[in-house]
């Protein structure tokens, strides 16, 4: 790995956002507007609202930065760049720590901002430290670039990868405990539910919103980096300088 | 052998559960070469596995005295896909600025590549407003950066308007001169008398290797093409 190579790319993954306004604004107004709607349906049963609430902080950062980073490694790697890469100085580490780094930035701009809004406007009632909500945010960010790094490898067209949305992301939507509590689900639901990273992301914003206490959302924490980790690992396996 | 800048032994390639290339043995010297045959016999594979992105089956490849694709080689050879394999959506000179650092190269770097195929004017267009003939020029002054030692072209001319082609032409020679290299394939045969030597290759096999006198010369043919058409009856008659 080459500190030089990853700022560059990472640099370069910007560069590229900030010309994109629509993609830009879907990062980072998106998931706040999202929330306000949600608030707003919720007005004469705010219960419900707090409930939700943090456990859609957790799912946003995931389900935008998956989407957006599955389609634009498919494009390195089908537009030849990843290729033309491979024959300069860049190690895979490189590349994969150079999307990390652009997308957990954008995720920290996006989780202050979803977190401003939940707190600041919406008055979403939480215990814990707001810092925590953003620490969260990016984590959660990081593990939805790993994924969507790794399942890219498994698309040929970009209409390909975005079926990954229903087929991997959904499902752990459904099982995070935003729908049933995870305690109230089937008992082989809730043991499948313990396995996927979503569930962990949702119950770090749950402690935050329930207790000050902050163990468990470090826990938690540490189990939705090592499930990114894992998710990096399976994406560099899928880079190959090599190919058929 | 010895000073040849691209040496390959044996090579074979699988592609899609197909041989494309099969026990291939090539050495290829300085100044410009060309590589020239029908689509599909194998071109891009070829060089893909001259600059050590191709998965490859068997045999060596030696490129500057080194293993294709080693780490040394990365910033001595400069490659340009047969694809433009650039971002669409950063301008010019911000495609060559990422690259000159992914390369380790001064910020200077990005604009001297650009001159050299000539197209300061359209540093601030983003790439993807460019026309064809443009891009392919922005590809290749990604491929000059850093002044490497060997420079592999696939098909950098293909659909250019025959000014543009001559001016790139005379783009290769200048660069041979100076000292690189060029590997440049096509499969337009008029552009064979442009090359020191040339390679002509069909369906994964070298058919003939030489000067473009000598290839002429040893078919008793006029141009390229008619040496190219007995080559292949000859072949097809053994
Ligand atoms: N990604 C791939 N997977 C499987 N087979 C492939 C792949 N790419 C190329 N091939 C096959 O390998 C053979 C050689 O392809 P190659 O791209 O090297 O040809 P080429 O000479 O460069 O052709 P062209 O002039 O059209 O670019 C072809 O028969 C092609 O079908
Ligand atoms: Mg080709």
């Amino acid at each position: 790995m080459t500190p030089r190579v990853t700022v560059a790319i990472a640099v370069r993954v910007l560069t590229q956002l900030r010309r994109d306004h629509r993609t830009l604004a879907m990062l980072l107004v998106l998931p706040c507007l999202l929330q306000a709607l949600l608030w707003w349906i919720f007005q004469d049963t705010p219960l419900v609202f707090d409930r939700i609430g943090p456990a859609l902080l957790a799912i946003f950062p995931f389900f935008v930065m998956f989407l957006v980073t599955s389609i634009t490694t498919l494009r390195e790697r089908s537009g030849g760049t990843l290729e033309r890469l491979f024959t300069m100085p860049m190690g895979r580490l490189d590349f994969l720590g150079g999307y990390a780094l652009a997308f957990g930035a954008v995720a920290a701009v996006q989780a202050a901002l979803a977190a401003g809004v939940a707190i600041g406007l919406l008055d979403l009632d939480l215990r814990g430290p707001d810092v925590l909500l953003v620490v969260v945010g990016v984590a959660d960010a990081v593990l939805g670039t790993a994924l969507g790094l790794f399942v890219s490898a498994f698309a040929r067209t970009e209409f390909q990868a975005v079926q990954f949305l229903p087929a991997v992301v959904v499902p752990q939507i459904l099982l995070c405990g935003l729908i049933v509590p995870r305690d109230r689900l089937p008992q082989v639901l809730e043991a499948v539910a313990n396995v996927l990273p979503l569930t962990w992301a949702v119950d770090a914003m749950e402690h935050l919103a329930t207790t000050t206490r902050t163990g468990e959302v470090w826990r938690d924490v540490g189990i939705v980096v090592a499930f990114a980790l894992a998710a990096l690992a399976l994406g560099a396996a899928t880079l190959r300088r090599r190919t058929d | 052998m010895m000073n040849s800048v691209v040496a390959i032994e044996g090579l074979r390639v699988v592609r899609g559960g197909r041989p494309v290339l099969d026990g291939l043995d090539v050495a290829i010297g300085p100044g410009v070469t060309g590589l020239l045959g029908p689509s599909g016999c194998g071109k891009s594979t070829l060089l893909r596995s001259i600059v050590g992105v191709q998965r490859v089956a068997a045999g060596a490849v030696t490129v500057l005295g080194e293993p294709a694709g080693s780490r040394p080689l990365r910033e001595r050879v400069g490659y340009q896909t047969q694809s433009a394999s650039m971002y669409d959506d950063l301008t010019v000179l911000e495609n060559l600025r990422f690259f000159a650092r992914v390369l380790g190269l001064p910020p200077p770097a990005a604009e001297e590549a650009l001159a050299a195929v000539d197209l300061g004017g359209h540093r601030d267009g983003v790439v993807g407003r460019l026309s064809g003939g443009q891009r392919s020029r922005v590809g290749l002054a990604v491929a000059l950066l850093g002044a490497p030692d060997l420079l592999v072209l696939d098909e950098p001319t293909v659909g250019l308007d025959p000014v543009l082609r001559r001016d790139l032409w005379a783009l290769f020679h200048r660069i041979a001169d100076a000292g690189t290299a060029v590997l440049v394939s096509s499969h337009v045969m008029d552009e064979a008398e442009r090359c020191d030597a040339l390679l002509l290759m069909r369906a994964g096999r070298i058919i003939a290797h030489g000067t473009p006198a000598e290839i002429k010369e040893s078919q008793g043919a006029a141009d390229i093409e008619s040496a190219f058409l007995a080559l292949v009856e000859q072949g097809d008659a053994a």
